[in-house]
């Protein structure tokens, strides 16, 4: 049997003042470990979700985002044709021919500006996308320099509250609905009739086709017919997946930054660990030797350091947790740089997070622990007890 | 001629029927950087069942050294050490952990009680490495601290009791596995007169009333007095034994 973990635990709570030391950097270390992890999840999921699986987007071959693609009326003509297509109650094909600008706009109470994505759309893009909710005012009116605004941008931008205007495309743009999308990234943009934006910018093309798949099965068979058509130079993607490939280099980088930070933070926070234990191994080497002169053997030894250290770990990463997740109360902001557009997200804490942290706190615990229950464990009796003459 | 031969009739192996403790030509030495310490040279001796010896000499005369190796927590250079049939220096560590926590009982000098566990916790220890339900563990425990004269103070912790209490408790920690030998080293070193005697007269009650082997080294006189039987050493050498006369007790 081994050493009661009663010993390691009231030990820990015998030397307050170190374990309170120690407990605090790998609590600062999980914390900066979790919150790096939440801000990446929360911007995968953000635009993750801001697409649908049943929907299917049509871009310019080579592009990588909406903003640098082009689609000609003629081709949106060819696209629009396609039997894959499901039709809505008028019996027409549920398909938005849509336009992506970017401007950029102050915000609110700071001299800074930012990119705003500007998104031209039609009577069909509502229906595409059911999570767009609008919360105050009305629809745009079509043939009319009116906008509706997103939620964040409302929130976060001069000129964009409902009632207010702002000016781009040389005209003067008023704000006659606040949109509300979720946590999607349709949250941080500015809708308004397609043709007129067109007219404003003076683009003869749009940037996207959308539209809804009578089935979500038949999508590779319209893939293939669109990118294999002579006429069109395009490709197709469920809108889930073009909006999962947008966060992938913001998520890598994010991750990256943060798990060299982290890095750098846990191995201090080892190190903390590891000169608590030498300590508590100089402090009770008398304990040991009179441990394993009762007969407890070296690897009953070794556990009960582990079981110390590693408990300094899991409360340090408890703590580390809780204060991370106060941060999903917190809404930032950041440019995605596949669509060069400000995109608003928020913390997110997920139970993968959560074990990883947890995970990651008691491996921190373990390692610091590791050589002093070595040492522990490996003290020779009589040298631990003082007691040869 | 050697040390051990040097030493004449006191170090051969008393001639008792089935000593409980035989130790013969026993050889230990300690490595202080270069310089070679010898401690123990060539020692001989047995102890029968029931027995209450102690090991007396000045500092440096290897004596807690030759209650070590009997205890099993030091390994001889040369020699064996057999006890109730056990070549115990032939053991590998993890045996010898396994036959101490079933075969020996310690008291120590400044009584190695563990800081954060109670009494009670702590005359529990050597019970955890053995079989016993947590039921019959407290049966076990509460009888060690009753017969120690400290069940009172069963929840206190170490901190909580005078060294005299706590020198009780290391005792009925040692006692609560009923061991073959109890191993005493300078038990009343570290207390005052009137402790001393205490721990003393209970150590006598286990030796003649329970009948426990007590193995004890001390340099008190009348630590040294209260035993059956006293071996005398000197610079690692065996130099003289006597029985002593109890009749006063």
């Amino acid at each position: 049997m081994k050493i009661p973990y009663q010993y390691s635990v009231r030990n820990l709570w015998n030397r307050k003042l170190t374990t309170v030391l120690t407990v605090s950097g790998m609590a600062l270390v999980v914390f900066v470990f979790s919150a790096v992890l939440m801000l990446a999840d929360g911007l995968k999921k953000t635009l993750v979700s801001t697409g649908s699986p049943d929907n299917a987007l049509v871009l310019r071959r080579s592009s990588t985002s909406e903003v640098m693609s082009t689609i000609d009326r003629y081709q949106a003509g060819v696209i629009a044709t396609q039997p894959e297509i499901a039709l809505g109650e008028d019996g027409l094909p549920i398909l938005a021919k849509e336009l992506l600008v970017l401007i950029t706009l102050n915000k609110r109470g700071t001299s800074k500006v930012a990119n705003v994505t500007l998104r031209g759309v039609d009577a069909n893009s509502w229906k595409l996308r059911p999570n767009v909710r609008l919360i105050i005012g009305r629809k745009f009116r079509k043939g009319a320099n009116e906008i509706v605004v997103g939620k964040r941008i409302a929130e976060r931008f001069e000129g964009c509250a409902l009632g207010e205007s702002i000016k781009f495309g040389q005209r003067r743009w008023l704000v006659v609905g606040i949109m509300d999308a979720g946590n999607t990234e349709f949250s941080s943009e500015v809708w308004g009739d397609v043709d007129q934006f067109m007219q404003a910018f003076r683009r003869p093309v749009y940037s996207g086709i959308l539209f809804r798949l009578k089935s979500r099965e038949l999508f590779t068979r319209v893939k293939k017919r669109l990118e294999n058509d002579p006429r069109l130079t395009v490709i197709v993607k469920t809108e889930t997946q073009y909006y999962k490939e947008q966060s992938e280099l913001m998520e890598r980088f994010i991750k990256i930054v943060g798990m060299v930070l982290t890095s750098i933070f846990s191995l201090g926070a080892v190190i903390g660990a590891m000169i608590t234990m030498y300590s508590n191994v100089a402090n009770r080497v008398v304990e040991i030797g009179t441990l394993r002169a009762l007969g407890f053997g070296k690897t009953s030894v070794l556990t009960a350091f582990l079981l110390e250290a590693l408990l300094l770990g899991l409360i340090g990463g408890l703590i580390g947790l809780t204060a991370s997740s106060f941060l999903q109360t917190i809404t930032v902001s950041t440019t995605n740089w596949k669509s060069f557009s400000e995109v608003a997200f928020r913390f997110t804490l997920t139970p993968r997070i959560a074990l990883s942290g947890l995970a990651f706190a008691a491996i921190m615990g373990l390692a610091g622990g590791a050589l002093p229950s070595i040492r522990a464990a490996r003290l020779p009796i009589v040298e631990a007890l003082h007691t040869w003459e | 001629m050697d040390e051990a031969s040097a030493q004449g009739p006191i170090n051969r192996e008393e001639e008792k029927d089935d000593p409980l403790i035989i130790v013969k030509d026993l050889h230990k030495s300690y490595r202080r950087g270069a310089q070679k310490l010898t401690v123990l040279t060539g020692v001989n001796l047995s102890i029968p069942e029931a027995q209450y010896v102690v090991f007396i000499g000045p500092s440096g005369s290897g004596k807690t050294t030759l209650l070590n190796l009997i205890a099993g927590i030091d390994k001889p250079d040369k020699g064996k050490i057999i006890i109730a049939g056990v070549d115990i220096s032939t053991l590998d560590e993890s045996r010898l952990s396994k036959w101490r926590a079933r075969h020996v009982g310690f008291i120590f000098q400044f009584y190695n009680l563990i800081p954060v566990l109670t009494a009670y916790e702590n005359v529990e220890l050597p019970l955890l490495l053995t079989h016993l339900s947590k039921k019959e563990r407290k049966k076990h425990v509460l009888a060690a601290l009753k017969v120690t004269g400290i069940l009172d103070r069963a929840f206190h912790f170490p901190a909580q009791l005078s060294g005299g209490q706590q020198q009780r408790v290391a005792i009925a920690r040692a006692i609560v596995t009923d061991p073959t030998i109890i191993v005493a080293d300078e038990p009343t070193g570290d207390l005052d007169k009137d402790s001393a005697a205490q721990i003393l007269d209970l150590l006598n009650y286990l030796n003649r009333e329970l009948g426990k082997t007590i193995v004890m080294v001390t340099h008190d006189p009348r630590a040294a007095k209260r035993a059956r039987k006293v071996y005398v050493l000197d610079k690692g050498i065996l130099r003289d034994q006597y029985e002593n006369d109890l009749s006063w007790t």
